[in-house]
Order: C-alpha cells, then sequence, then structure tokens
C-alpha cells in the first residue's frame, strides 16, 4: 500500500514538473510537425497511386483492390513514428534521475519513507503518460481518414500497442541512461546511443554475421514490424515487457549502489 | 527507555578517506541534542547515514529502534530531514511541493490538507504558499525545508544546519520553533555557530575527525573543559602594584590586566579564589569596585577541544 501512494506521489509530482518545464511543449511541438507531415505526405501519395489505379483500371485491375489505407498510410506512418520517438524518448527521460542527483533534490527523495520501486516507477509511469499523450494526439489522423473512408481498426489498434510497447522500451532504457550519471546531457546522449544500438541490432543477421538470430532476437526493430502489419505476436509482447523490467530493474540496482559508493 | 538514537561504532570511508571513524552515542526521546564541530569533522556524514542517504561502512545507526540500513524504509518513516543546504524542486509551487512530500510521507489524504496548513502557519510560509520554490527567498527556501520535516509529526528531526542562509530575525523564529518541539519531538541538529546551541540544545555532542571530543550539557561542558575558573575584578588602585598582588595569591596562574582598572585572574580548577582575592585587595587599601566569576564560554570550549585534537 506505502508502495503505491508513494509511487503516486511521485507520479503527480513529475506530471507537474512535465507540465511546468518547456520540455514537454517542445518535445510534443516537434513530434507532432513530424507527425503532421508524415501523415500528410502518406496522403497525398495514396491519392496519387490510386488516381493512377483509377486511370489504369481497364489494364491493370488487381491493382485498385491492393490498394487500402493501411497498408498505404498507416503502416508507413508507424514506422516512421518509430524512428522519431527514437530521438524524442531520451529526451523525456534524461531529466528524471539525473537532475535530482545534479541538484541535490535526492538528497530529500530518497530520505522519504518510499521504497526504490517506487521512485522508479513513479517516475517510469510519469514519462510514460506523457508520452501516451503526445501519441494520443496522432489518433486524430484515424480518425479523420475513418470519415472519408472504411478503416480497419484492428490494425491501426495494433500499430499503436507497438508504438506504446517501443515507446515504453526506450523510456525505461533513457530511465536507467538518467540514473548512470548526474548530467543531463550525458544521461540523454547514452540514452539516445544505447537506443539507436538496440535498433540496429539486427542487421548482423542480414550481414550474415554469426549469432546473427541471436542480435535480431534482441533488435527493438525486428519485434516491432509485424505490429504495423496488423499481427500481435506473444513473442513481441514478452519481449518488450522483458526489456522494460530488464531496464527498470537495472536501474533499482543502480539506484541502491548509491547509498555504498557515495 | 528505548533510545531515539542508537550508533555503534559507525564508521564510514569515501573512497579511502575516513569520514568518520567509530562514533558512539545515544539520544533520548525528548532530547534536543547540537552536533558541533569545524567543517570537514563528520557532522553532514553522520546526520546522512542517520536519515538513511548513505550507507555506513561499517558499524551500527538505529532510529527509534530501527537499523538505518536494514529496516531502512522503517526508520526513515521515524524521521524528518533537512539537508545541508536543503535543493527543492524549482519548478514546484510550495504548496505543490508541500503536497508532494506529505503524500510521499504518507500523511492520509483526508489529513492533507490541515497538515499542509499547520507546517505552512508553523514556519511561517503564508506569503509564498503559491509562489514558485524558483522565485522565493533563500530564508523561505530554508523554511520549507524545515516545513517538510515537520510533516506528519515525525518522532525524530534531523536538521543539519537550520539557520543557514536565515536572517537575524528568521534566527530567533527557527530557534524559537526548534525549542518548542522539545518534548513531543526529539532533535538532532547541527551547527557551527556556538550561541545557537547554547540557546537551543540540551546536550552537545562535539566532533572533530570524525570522532566524538566530548558529549555533554553546555554548563558540564564550561565547567569541566574550561581548564580551570576564571574571575574578572575592577580595581581602583596603581596597576604594577594590583597585578602582581594579585599574582601572588596562592593558586593563581595568571593575571592579565584589561585596561580601566580590570584584571582577568586565572587559576588551577575547581579553585574559587574570590574571597582571596577580595581580602588582598581590601588589605592594601585599594577599592574593589566589582569581583565576580567568569564561566568559559562555548567557544573556548569548543577551541580547546578541536586545537587540543589538532596538537
Amino acid at each position: 500500500m506505502r508502495n503505491i501512494s508513494g509511487c503516486l506521489a511521485l507520479l503527480r509530482k513529475e506530471l507537474t514538473v512535465y507540465f511546468a518545464t518547456p520540455i514537454f511543449y517542445i518535445t510534443g511541438f516537434f513530434f507532432l510537425l513530424l507527425a503532421g507531415y508524415f501523415f500528410y505526405t502518406n496522403v497525398l501519395y495514396y491519392n496519387l497511386i490510386s488516381f493512377q489505379a483509377a486511370q489504369q483500371a481497364a489494364q491493370n485491375p488487381q491493382l485498385a483492390g491492393q490498394l487500402n489505407a493501411q497498408m498505404m498510410v498507416f503502416r508507413p506512418l508507424f514506422g516512421v513514428l518509430a524512428i522519431v520517438l527514437l530521438f524524442l524518448v531520451p529526451l523525456l527521460t534524461m531529466r528524471l534521475l539525473a537532475e535530482e542527483k545534479r541538484s541535490g533534490t535526492g538528497e530529500l527523495l530518497f530520505t522519504y519513507p518510499l521504497t526504490d520501486w517506487g521512485v522508479i516507477l513513479g517516475k517510469f509511469l510519469a514519462a510514460l503518460l506523457i508520452y501516451l499523450i503526445l501519441l494520443a494526439f496522432t489518433v486524430s489522423y484515424a480518425l479523420v481518414f475513418a470519415f472519408v473512408t472504411r478503416l480497419d481498426w484492428g490494425s491501426v489498434g495494433s500499430g499503436y500497442l507497438g508504438l506504446v510497447l517501443l515507446g515504453g522500451a526506450g523510456l525505461a532504457l533513457g530511465l536507467f541512461a538518467s540514473s548512470l550519471t548526474e548530467n543531463q546531457i550525458v544521461a540523454g546522449v547514452v540514452g539516445f546511443g544505447l537506443l539507436l544500438f538496440f535498433w540496429v541490432l539486427g542487421w548482423l543477421q542480414e550481414l550474415g554475421a554469426g549469432l546473427g538470430g541471436v542480435f535480431q532476437a534482441l533488435s527493438l526493430m525486428e519485434h516491432y514490424d509485424s505490429f504495423g502489419r496488423g499481427v500481435i505476436d506473444t513473442r513481441d509482447l514478452v519481449y518488450y515487457l522483458s526489456f522494460i523490467y530488464f531496464f527498470l530493474f537495472l536501474t533499482k540496482r543502480q539506484l541502491e549502489s548509491r547509498r555504498w559508493r557515495a | 527507555m528505548e533510545m531515539m538514537i542508537e550508533v555503534q561504532d559507525l564508521t564510514k570511508y569515501y573512497g579511502a578517506n575516513l569520514a568518520v571513524s567509530r562514533l558512539n552515542f545515544q539520544v533520548a526521546p525528548g532530547e534536543i541534542v547540537g552536533f558541533l564541530g569545524p567543517n570537514g569533522a563528520g557532522k553532514t556524514t553522520t546526520l546522512k547515514i542517520l536519515a538513511g542517504f548513505l550507507a555506513p561502512s561499517s558499524g551500527v545507526a538505529r532510529i527509534n529502534g530501527y537499523d538505518c540500513v536494514s529496516q531502512s524504509l522503517k526508520a526513515r518513516e521515524s524521521l524528518g530531514y533537512l539537508p545541508e543546504s536543503v535543493s527543492l524542486y524549482p519548478d514546484l509551487t510550495v504548496t505543490q511541493f508541500l503536497q508532494f512530500a506529505a503524500r510521499a510521507k504518507g500523511v492520509a489524504a483526508r489529513e492533507e490538507k490541515a497538515e499542509i496548513e499547520r507546517v505552512i502557519s508553523a514556519c511561517g510560509l503564508e506569503e509564498v504558499r503559491q509562489t514558485l520554490i524558483a522565485a522565493i527567498s533563500k530564508g523561505f527556501r530554508q523554511r520549507l525545508g524545515l516545513a517538510q520535516a515537520l510533516l506528519k509529526w515525525p518522532p525524530l528531526l534531523i536538521l543539519d544546519e537550520p539557520t543557514l542562509g536565515l536572517d537575524p530575525s528568521q534566527i530567533v523564529e527557527i530557534r524559537t520553533l526548534i525549542k518548542e518541539l522539545a518534548g513531543t519531538h526529539t532533535v538532532i541538529l547541527s551547527t557551527h555557530i556556538l550561541p545557537e546551541v547554547s540557546q537551543v540544545c540540551q546536550r552537545v555532542i562535539i566532533i572533530n575527525r570524525g570522532q566524538i571530543v566530548a558529549s555533554d550539557t553546555v554548563e558540564n561542558l564550561s565547567r569541566e573543559m574550561g581548564h580551570g575558573s576564571r574571575s574578572v575584578l575592577t580595581v581602583r588602585g596603581p596597576e604594577p602594584q594590583v597585578a602582581a598582588a594579585l599574582e601572588k595569591v596562592p593558586g593563581v596562574t595568571r593575571v592579565v590586566s584589561q585596561g580601566a582598572g580590570a584584571y582577568l585572574v586565572e587559576a588551577g580548577n575547581g579553585l574559587d579564589l574570590r574571597p582571596e582575592l577580595a581580602r588582598v585587595v581590601v588589605e592594601k587599601g585599594w577599592e574593589l569596585l566589582e569581583l565576580k566569576a567568569q564561566e568559559f564560554t562555548l567557544e573556548e570550549v569548543f577551541l580547546n577541544l578541536v586545537t587540543e585534537e589538532e596538537s
């Protein structure tokens, strides 16, 4: 019980700080600017192809049948949003623990009767909630689309689930990076570097490196693809949830060791 | 009686540097204890260990019967802590911060409002309650630090330099506040402002280079550690002769002429030479204007102890 109330106390405090500082608004502005741009270009392209398909309906009757909004607009959109988020997620987490250390506020925080898990989950969930708020704005694209055409909500939902899990993994990794240092910039760079590394790990498979399959199984991107196609695979769910737990656990270890090293 | 603080053989190394060395002391419930020592003596380290922020390298620290390491959560529930040069979240308002602190300390939701009002008025924060912490003065920040420590009536308050950065009238207010806590709270406060200790604390623990060099009441310390007794007398008479006559009194170790007929006479430990001194002056036919015993101040005791250690 104490764990939960302490965690909620911290969650509320972190949200207040997010909304009181520019990082949320600036990150949100650029995320939505880019997301809106990609959505718009995808729709334009879909439009163009659809016209061509209509003109060539006589010669190539199958083409029109293969065109649908999910494949032409949303699947590429989820792909590109994942890349935008790769850049933005470390910005959301870099402050979380590094700033407590740098400014000395951690001295109070860690002498309050809060468990380490309470602190970590409070901060992680706050960042996740902020991330979900940013993501929620993009649901409006699907809503607009649903007005003019029939949309397969199932596969759109699956794509969003993929984005949430991918974001959660990035946030857990970013929180860990933030626990390593008292410098926000360092925390941001380490978070971004690690995230990028886990992203491109799957490439080794394509290059035929030894143990390529293992690296592929560890890659963040590898497990993300199927969500965009509308497929929810238990292996991918387990992968992302374990990834999140693993980095939160490392963060806990890092916090525990602080008391002894000092 | 269960002790509020029990420290046994507490030792802390920072890397290879010894910060605190085999410290032993106890604080009973309701006591106000001053923790005194020069900068770098190990005061802050000891208080950080008690507050659960650092783990000791060896030894045991218990708060309210709970071990500060193995039962850290229980121990932390029993204390309010004001760190040295307290840092607070600059992006929150005073009320937002106190709300967070109250929830983190487990104040029940229905008591939260009343509890926050109580500490706001106890620490005089009414006029800044909606102001961002980034915009309030250092004095207010210090008071806010104290206010969060008081939330939920912790049985033990650990205050690291509570009057640092306050103006004189605020210092008086905070000292009064701390004195009012006696009986209901146990307070351990570190400071290097010596008058603060004699005004506020019932007992003093003096620490130097990580070790306790004295632990007693202020009165006992100045009596026992003052190295002898002192009298001050004012005499109307020829200065060299008066000084010479006073020096001849058995037991006198030193006479210092302070000008305008005033003399400071130092004697061995536990000797009260006032009757002898008075007799000599009267016998010589000089006029005795004033005669009184002078206690050693805490500053002198402190300096004696600390310099003794160093030599």
